[in-house]
């Protein structure tokens, strides 16, 4: 889901980094004005939960890999905003420190994993646990459909900027100049492997977190 | 037993921070199970990652703007391997866990260094404002 250099044409990855310089900048002021100093270790812990969940690669046998992102759990417990900053620095460091990632991607990685990752997980989980109870059965169901959702939406927001640069980005004789598959391939390759598997362990990482939060620490989800 | 005992109890008496930190730990602990396990299932990398080479394998060309622009970067520790590493499970296994962990170290400096500088100076007025005095 890591979008890597070359894959994008500039349209693309301009365009995206151009729409997430004003997210970080929104979120910064959000932050800015809420955060206190004793929230500032749970940043720092929700972007190194989301570098490392990220290094466990699942594999799909004789396929591919992926992983979870942690980007919902993260929202869940620090608020969208705080999650988009702290899921983007673990991207950003990716991309320098690893080549996980590319540099002209970070924009669309941050866009499609940290951004849309945290800000969907947080809706659905909102939507879902409103007026729950702490400890409560539905509470860590919603924080398991909004883990499922964010993972799901990040690879369809991947696979879909992949998709259109065979239609973006042509040379003159028409072949692709960046990522060749069309949207008929990225997207059903992409979400069958994410709806199937990556987006249920995502699920149940989450679940599994919010179920010891709940019961151990569960001053963190009120 | 007894000290597993321990343990669990030096465990409940942590402040929730450090018992978060304990378990981001105890998964960088885990971490070359994130190499290891797609190598035992045969698996190649992520779907819509691979090198240019790789690609050009798979489709028969080089896309012309991808040429110019796939190895833009160098990243120090490509791939989470150190530079000079060795090859087999091991030392791949190995490499992963290091750079896992400096890795893990730069994210959270600079998350906690960006999170420092937003709650800033007005922190404590914060803290005030919302009863934390």
């Amino acid at each position: 889901m890591h979008i890597p250099d070359g894959y994008l044409g500039p349209r693309t990855y301009g365009t995206l980094f151009a729409v997430m310089v004003p997210v970080w900048a929104a979120a910064s002021w959000k932050l800015n004005r809420t955060l206190k100093a004793r929230q500032v270790p749970y940043l720092a812990i929700g972007a190194a939960f989301s570098f490392v969940i990220m290094m466990f690669n699942i594999p799909v046998v004789g396929g591919t890999t992926g992983h979870a992102a942690g980007a919902a759990l993260v929202a869940i417990l620090i608020g969208p905003w705080a999650a988009t900053i702290s899921v983007s620095v673990a991207l950003i460091i990716q991309a320098l420190l690893f080549g996980d990632g590319g540099i002209t991607a970070i924009g669309a990685n941050c866009f499609n994993i940290a951004a849309a990752g945290s800000f969907s997980g947080y809706l659905v989980y909102r939507a879902l646990a409103v007026g729950s109870a702490v400890p409560s059965r539905r509470g860590w169901i919603a924080a398991g459909a909004a883990a499922y959702v964010s993972l799901n939406l990040s690879a369809l927001l991947t696979a879909v900027q992949l998709g259109l640069q065979p239609v973006l980005e042509v040379s003159s004789e028409g072949h692709p100049l960046y990522a060749p598959f069309p949207l008929k391939v990225t997207v059903p390759v992409m979400m069958l492997e994410h709806l199937l598997l990556f987006g249920i362990v995502e699920a149940f990482i989450t679940v599994m977190v919010i179920r010891y939060i709940q019961k151990n620490e569960p001053e963190l989800l009120e | 037993m007894i000290e597993m005992r321990n343990i669990r109890k030096r465990l409940q008496n942590m402040q929730t921070h450090n018992k978060l930190w304990f378990g981001i730990g105890l998964l960088a602990l885990l971490s070359p199970l994130g190499i290891l396990l797609p190598s035992l299932f045969n698996s190649g990398g992520a779907w819509g990652e691979w090198g240019l080479a790789d690609l050009e394998r798979m489709v028969g060309f080089a896309p012309e703007g991808m040429k110019h622009s796939s190895d833009l970067w160098n990243a120090p520790m490509p791939d989470y391997a150190l530079p000079g590493q060795g090859t087999g499970r091991l030392s791949e296994s190995l490499g992963y866990l290091l750079t896992g962990i400096v890795g893990i170290a730069v994210t959270v400096a600079a998350a906690y260094g960006i999170a420092k500088a937003l709650a800033g100076k007005s922190a404590k007025e914060k803290d005030v404002r919302n009863g934390h005095g």
